[in-house]
């Protein structure tokens, strides 16, 4: 809601710097978008008076003016004006000056002439429409004084304000004047219209309401010889500081009528009229119309609508008038309709046409209920002030169900005891019947538990309970002024251990020098094919754009296409991570609020996952991180199992599965991204892959970590290398020397993997280092023997490996 | 006598040759062959000493003397070649091994927390240190939980001030259209905290601050993401207060910004709380910060949740993470976030 301070200054004393009328609306809930200091004459504009008007010797158009701007000196402008002549005061800009749009005043030459300086035209001092010529002040004026003094010209202050869903009242000047004066307990002037209208029947003129329940109020009047034409300068001035454009005077003065009073209305050409009837009924099935942007509307039967004679859809209630009876600049009889209609079928009309006007902005979220009259008697006497228009005699109104002003049982203790306060009932008496509310006090014993009878004003359809009146009362108090009480919390705060286990892994990654990535979780359709996944993730109903319309089943896509931004940037090598969420497909939902309360969750498939991509690093170096990370939260020695994993380089992956209590579970996987899906991704490195499902990893139970004694006697080492098939995984080796040499092996280092055309294209040698030690006594040579030779015998025969001598 | 003066002459020579000698030796190896040379077994000074039993008695004393002193003189020369031969070698290991420390191949990537959940988590830890403690939530969310339990029912024009992503129902059965939507606030875990803790006994009293991440249905700009995050606050209990709320976001304001900084309330709208008021916070130049909003729950809220609002009152406070990280870090374009861009996630 665009308005000038000057405006709200007809209704009630503004005498506030632009900052003061500013942090006033702001704390009135009145949010100032903008706010611009307009209209200020400059300081250095100055009357003078015309001493010698010449021509140019080398322009036709412009004039030589040597002006006296009293300090006894003779100043020559050039002029594009004519209007003046010797003698005459006209308002000087001298040389230095800053004009209200921004243009410097500068010393210059045209065509050869001196100019040093500018005679001002009314719109150039944002005095006026004016710019036919230059400004000719009023002969009384001091030659020399400041203009801006000798006028007496305030700057004048417009703001833009964000008017709340719950203010219908603020999206009228008038309703803002309201809030001021309630604030500074000033008085509030109403506009009062001469009461041109009377009630009774219009030659000529009838209305029928069909539909109640849509309008609760249809009024008409009808004006003859309208005369088309500009409006009043000041009409102008303040539709402008409103943002709005002057059209004619007809809509000029309709407009100006509901910014001052929030009360919209439309003008008939009557001559369109058939036989001057109106009608309001609901629309149709199939219906149409044909609005006055040209555009041909299909009707719902919760659309309302305005009918002429011939039951004709002639504009859409409310909403947007047709292009059948607009105002034309022939127009001379005009039917000018006020009405209330029921908000919430405005709202619904204008969203589903999405036609969204001033006016349908403030019939959805209510009007107020009994100013249509006064909106009607001033719509027609400033059309007869301005036009000469004559009114037609009489004016017709039909009330549908039009609602009456709430009342509200206000409880003071209630009141006092949601904002901790301890208001009397006289100090929230008087702040309500400030804002227009008029109070009924109960009865006063005991004093602090009186209930107080309200009554809304018709302007503030949006107080519906008990709490909307605490709003208001706090509200006009002023929030920054209510007590501050410092909250006791006896619960000991903490997070859960899920959270810890979260930031653990974090600073895990963060250590090994992963830095977090946070890709945005859409993707667009084939998104997941070029990573090999498969394809089918869910979908946005309503995307803005189509490469934000699948929702990820995978971390992967994302960070993978992080790595190739950052490769396109010349950055390799990087090392990134990311914790989100995925969204499972074939997944089941639930919309029961028990069942999605206990889940946790709607969507089956939603998932918390880690994802970490090593650019320049192989599979490996995953498994490395992997264990890393796992032993950041206390799991140690997942099991891997050599698998092909989908987007994986099928030779270079494997399931994570841990232990857990009764038996073990899937928690991720771990490998090197396909090559072929680097190619697509343009990545020249390989990329080891790690993906985590914390949604499981972080809800496992808590274990704490139980001490291993160490031993203080001597180790003993023993190197054995194998040669191994490759079907065996080497987790069987190390599981089989593991179980094998049972409690006195305390480390099973694997140091070197070899293959050679000796060995056999399938094979390949694993070397161990077996530490040996025991927890009471130093082993000797024979236990050492002993336990080397049943180790070899034991991986041999059972995974039927050679041992390689 | 001539036998005898003759090995004190060989003695002095041997002494005085040997020294010379081993002051001229280079190499360790070296010094430690001559060592033995002239101290060793085999050595000439070993014979003269062998040899000292074959002498009269008169003379054993004063060449038993001055074999000792030769072999002190020798024994003396190889420390002193010894030491100065061990200082030499160390001082040429550790011209070898110099390195320029400012030479910086080699040099790993550190890594670095995204500056989104650095912001989440100095919130989480402000919040905890009152005494809350951390819920979440699902970003799946049904229509019920983001809107119609918060006070917001179907029509409700409010309702618009959200522009929501839904999701595409036809993959899910039994759910209709628009009932499943990506969550546009964090609100729905109030709502979740509320019922479960209703449910399971355990509340109210409620304590409780949610952070998480939210959709939009927006276009990336430097000041708008479809995705982003949010932090709230809730508290349940008998009798709270707009006057604990506010005092609530001053500690807030002083444990999160710093104690010199105080906060503003400004009434607002929200369909979930009345009163409902917008927050800033003061800023060293004097200029306010729009931080986020607050309020009083909504009696239906609390009705929706099972709680009744004759009996229990609430407020909530929560704003946006990122645009907090985006003013304390002076980021530009909230789309850095997002981006991934290595050379701005290592700034961090």
């Amino acid at each position: 809601m665009k308005f000038s301070r000057q405006w709200v200054s007809e209704y009630t004393p503004v005498e506030d710097t632009p900052e003061e009328f500013s942090a006033l609306l702001s704390d009135l809930g009145l949010e100032v978008e903008d706010l611009v200091v307009v209209g200020g004459v400059p300081r250095e504009v100055v009357v003078a008076r015309v001493a010698d008007v010449r021509a140019h010797p080398d322009a036709d158009r412009i004039r030589l003016v040597d002006v006296d701007p009293g300090d006894g000196t003779i100043v020559q402008v050039c002029c594009g004006a004519s209007n003046m002549a010797p003698g005459d005061l006209v308002a000087l800009a001298p040389v230095g000056t800053t004009m209200p749009d921004g243009m410097e005043i500068a010393s210059r030459r045209m065509r050869g002439q001196v100019s040093d300086g500018m005679l001002c035209s009314a719109r150039e001092l944002t005095l006026g429409e004016d710019h036919e010529g230059i400004m000719i002040l009023p002969a009384d004026l001091v030659v020399g004084e400041s203009l801006a003094e000798a006028l007496v010209i305030q700057p004048d202050v417009h703001v833009d304000v964000d008017v709340l869903p719950n203010r219908p009242d603020a999206l009228s000047v008038l309703g803002i004047a309201r809030d001021v004066a309630a604030r500074r307990a000033t008085a509030i002037v109403e506009p009062r219209p001469l009461p041109v209208l009377s009630s009774g029947p219009i030659e000529g003129v009838s209305v029928a309401v069909d539909a109640p329940d849509l309008c609760g109020r249809f009024a008409v009047c009808v004006l003859d010889d309208v005369t088309s034409g500009p409006s009043p300068d000041w009409l102008i001035r303040r539709l402008k500081s409103a943002g709005m454009r002057p059209v004619n005077v007809v809509v000029d003065v309709t407009n100006f009528v509901m910014l001052e009073l929030g009360q919209p209305s439309h003008a008939f050409d009557l001559e369109c009229v058939p036989e001057g009837h109106l009608g309001v009924r609901w629309a149709r099935p199939g219906e149409t119309v044909t609005t006055l942007d040209g555009v041909q509307r299909r009707l719902e039967p919760s659309d309302g609508v305005v009918v002429d004679r011939d039951d004709r859809v002639l504009t859409l209630a409310g909403v947007m008038g047709g292009a059948s009876t607009e105002i034309s600049e022939s127009t001379s009889s005009v039917l000018v309709e006020v009405a209330w209609w029921d908000p919430p079928s405005i709202a619904a009309t204008a969203a589903r046409l999405g036609l969204h006007s001033e006016a349908s902005l403030r019939f959805k979220r209510g009007v107020d209920t009994a100013i249509g009259p006064l909106a009607l008697q001033r719509i027609a006497s400033l059309l007869v002030e301005f036009t000469g228009a004559r009114v037609r005699p009489g004016m017709l109104e039909v009330l549908g169900d039009l609602p009456a002003p709430a009342v509200i049982d206000l409880r003071l203790q209630q009141l006092n005891r949601r904002l901790g306060t301890a208001f009397s009932a006289v100090e929230v008496t008087t702040i309500l019947e400030s804002m227009g509310f008029v109070v009924e006090r109960g009865s006063t014993t005991p004093e602090d538990a009186e209930v107080l009878r309200v009554t809304v004003p018709t302007w503030r359809p949006d107080c519906t309970i008990e709490v909307d009146l605490t709003e208001e009362v706090a509200r006009m108090y002023g929030m920054s002024r209510l007590p501050r009480r410092r909250l006791r919390i006896e619960q000991r705060g903490h997070l859960s251990e899920a959270q810890r286990r979260r930031r653990a892994i974090r600073r895990a990654l963060v250590g090994a020098g992963v830095s977090e990535a946070m890709p945005l979780p859409f993707l667009a359709p084939g998104d997941l094919e070029r990573c090999d996944l498969p394809a089918d993730g869910l979908l946005i109903a309503n995307p803005l754009v189509s490469e934000e319309s699948v929702l990820r089943t995978s971390l992967l896509p994302g960070l993978v296409s992080a790595v190739a931004y950052n490769v396109t940037h010349r950055s390799e090598g990087i090392r990134l991570f990311e914790i989100g969420r995925v969204f499972g497909v074939g997944a089941r939902a639930t919309t029961d609020i028990e069942a999605s309360v206990n889940a946790g969750r709607v969507l089956d498939g939603e998932r918390e996952v880690l994802g970490v991509a090593l650019a320049g690093r192989t599979a490996p170096s995953s498994v490395h991180l992997l264990e890393a990370v796992l032993e950041s939260i206390g799991i140690l020695r997942p099991s891997l199992l050599n698998e092909a994993v989908p987007g994986l380089h099928p030779g270079r992956s494997a399931r994570v599965v841990i232990d857990v209590g009764d038996g073990s579970t899937d928690v991720g996987v771990v490998g090197e991204l396909h090559p072929v899906v680097l190619t697509r991704h343009g990545i020249h490195e390989p990329v080891a892959w790690l993906e985590l499902d914390l949604s499981v990893i972080l809800a496992l139970p808590v274990v704490a970590r139980r001490a291993q004694p160490v031993s203080r006697y001597p180790s003993a080492d023993v190197d054995l290398a194998f040669v191994v098939d490759d079907s065996v995984p080497a987790i069987a080796v190390r599981q089989a020397i593991l179980e094998a040499g049972g409690a006195l092996v305390v480390a099973v280092r694997l140091f070197d993997v070899f293959r050679s055309d000796a060995l056999g294209a399938d094979c390949r040698n694993l070397a161990y280092s077996v530490r040996f030690q025991a927890l009471d006594r130093t082993l000797n040579d024979r236990e050492v023997a002993d336990l080397r030779q049943r180790i070899i015998e034991s991986v041999t025969t059972s995974l039927g490996v050679d041992l390689r001598s | 006598m001539g036998e005898h003066d003759e090995i004190l002459d060989e003695l002095a020579g041997l002494a005085a040759d040997g020294v010379a000698e081993l002051q001229r030796i280079d190499d360790l190896k070296d010094l430690g062959s001559a060592a033995s040379r002239f101290l060793g077994k085999q050595s000439r000074l070993a014979d003269l000493k062998a040899g000292l039993r074959d002498l009269a008695v008169e003379h054993r004393s004063t060449l038993g003397e001055a074999l000792n002193a030769a072999r002190t003189q020798l024994e003396d020369a190889v420390e002193v070649r010894r030491q100065h031969l061990d200082e030499l070698a160390v001082g040429r290991r550790l011209a070898a091994e110099r390195l320029d420390l400012t030479e910086e191949l080699g040099r790993e990537r550190n890594g670095h927390l995204h500056v989104i959940t650095q912001t989440w988590e100095q919130l989480e830890d402000v919040f905890v240190g009152m005494g809350f403690t951390v819920a979440d939530g699902p970003e799946v969310e049904t229509d019920w939980f983001n809107f119609e339990a918060l006070n917001l029912p179907p029509t409700h024009p409010a309702r618009s001030l959200w522009d929501t992503l839904y999701l595409d129902s036809d993959d899910l059965d039994g759910i209709a259209a628009e009932q499943l939507l990506l969550r546009t606030h964090t609100s729905p875990v109030q709502i979740r905290t509320m019922i479960d803790a209703v449910r399971s006994g355990t509340g109210p009293p409620i304590h409780v601050v949610c952070p998480g991440r939210v959709y939009r249905r927006d276009t990336a700009d430097a000041t708008h993401l479809p995705v982003f995050h949010q932090i709230e606050m809730l508290v349940v209990d008998h009798d709270v207060s707009m006057a604990d709320l506010a005092g609530t976001i001053e500690a807030f304001t002083k444990a999160y910004f710093g104690g010199d900084l105080t906060s503003r309330l400004r009434p607002s709208y929200f369909p979930f709380t009345e009163p409902s008021a917008e927050v800033d916070i003061s800023q060293p130049d004097g200029s306010w910060l729009e931080v986020g909003g607050c309020g009083m729950v909504h009696p239906n809220v609390l009705t929706a949740c099972g709680l009744d609002p004759e009996e229990w009152s609430g407020f909530a406070f929560g704003f946006g993470i990122d645009r907090l990280a985006k003013i304390r870090h002076g980021v530009e374009d909230l789309r850095d976030f997002v981006a991934n861009d290595i050379r701005f996630l290592e700034q961090l």
